[in-house]
């Protein structure tokens, strides 16, 4: 491996972690503003080092809904790191018990994106390694500011919190909907279902189920169907 | 919601989040490259991540409100449409919010 290639791997793996640490700052403040103390907030960043699950389970908290449907959330979000799991496995080769426990903390979005950009295994190695690192490193140290400065506001300052809420989590769903995701009209059909079964719901349901709720609906809307061509 | 009843949700999804991140390590890959595991990984996030907004912005308890988060979320959209980056979003969405919070006391 070049030095250069190298050096490009870790200012790649740093960089990201910089930027994530900002998404770090945005889950505290949603953390305090759903009511977790700041303990809790911290065990998650850390326990459960995974953002969109993070933001699930204190969307729906923050939306009055119970724990169960929380943890849902954040666990049909968390199905998405398996999968990178199994990407990575090749190309990662953990080699003991120890080894694989400690890698299988680290599997996120970020660090499987950046370890298969990696021009080779080995590069693939060190961008897991150092992407993981920085962006643990940035996102607890980030979740702490933000649930801080966060649990400081008062009066308007407050209302801007409320309207950072769903404006953060707007930014994590706008890349699905944007032409050349993959799939990007079918995302966007399937993100206006979600949005419009869980307002409709809002009145009829418990706090936090229409969240779930919606998301059944639009999969069973959205399943295979025999006798028809699969569109792509 | 107790103390309690938070730190079991807290604790139950961290641990099912990490077993679940293990799962893809540990599992054969013939288990996960399911066609219907794919579609659930493709498009559950749109899906939840959509009704978070759509929840978060316009209701409180069992009602839907229109307040200064509608006004934030609108700023917000125009501003991603615009490529604008996240911490820019964020303030704009809360400067928003806040100045409706002023407007309508």
């Amino acid at each position: 491996m070049t030095s250069g290639a190298r050096s490009a791997t870790l200012r790649d793996a740093i960089g990201l972690g910089l930027a994530v640490g900002l998404y770090g700052a945005a889950f505290g403040a949603a953390a305090d503003a759903a009511g977790l103390d700041l303990w809790q907030t911290v065990t998650m960043s850390a326990l459960m080092f995974t953002g969109a699950s993070q933001f699930a389970l204190v969307g729906v908290l923050g939306a009055g809904g119970s724990a169960l449907a929380a943890v849902g959330g954040a666990l049909l979000l968390g199905t998405r790191n398996t999968v990178y799991g199994v990407r990575l496995v090749p190309l990662l080769q953990p080699r003991g018990v120890l080894r694989r426990l400690g890698t299988a903390h680290w599997v996120i979005d970020e660090t499987t994106a950046l370890s298969i950009a990696a021009p080779d295994r080995r590069l693939a190695r060190l961008a897991f390694l150092a992407g993981g690192a920085s962006i643990f490193l940035t996102w607890n140290l980030m979740t702490v500011v933000g649930a801080l400065g966060a649990a400081a506001l008062t009066g308007p300052a407050l209302a801007a919190l409320d309207a950072v809420v769903p404006a953060a989590f707007l930014a994590l769903l706008w890349p699905r909907l944007r032409t050349g995701f993959p799939e990007a009209a079918v995302q966007r059909r399937v993100a206006a279902g979600g949005a419009v079964v869980a307002l409709a719901l809002t009145p009829v349901v418990p706090a936090g189920v229409q969240v779930i709720a919606a998301v059944v609906a639009v999969a069973l809307a959205g399943r295979p169907r025999p006798r028809e061509e699969v569109a792509t | 919601m107790s103390g309690t009843a938070l730190w079991a949700a807290v604790l139950t999804a961290s641990i099912g989040c990490y077993v679940l991140k293990l799962a893809g390590l540990s599992v054969p890959a013939s288990w996960v490259e399911q066609p219907w595991v794919a579609r659930i990984v493709d498009f559950v996030p749109a899906a939840l991540l959509a009704a978070l907004v759509a929840v978060q912005a316009l209701t409180s308890g069992d009602q839907l409100v229109l307040d200064g988060r509608l006004a934030g979320l609108a700023v917000a959209a125009v501003a991603l449409a615009l490529r604008a980056p996240f911490i820019v979003v964020l303030l704009l969405a809360g400067a928003a919010g806040a100045l409706v919070h002023v407007l309508t006391g």
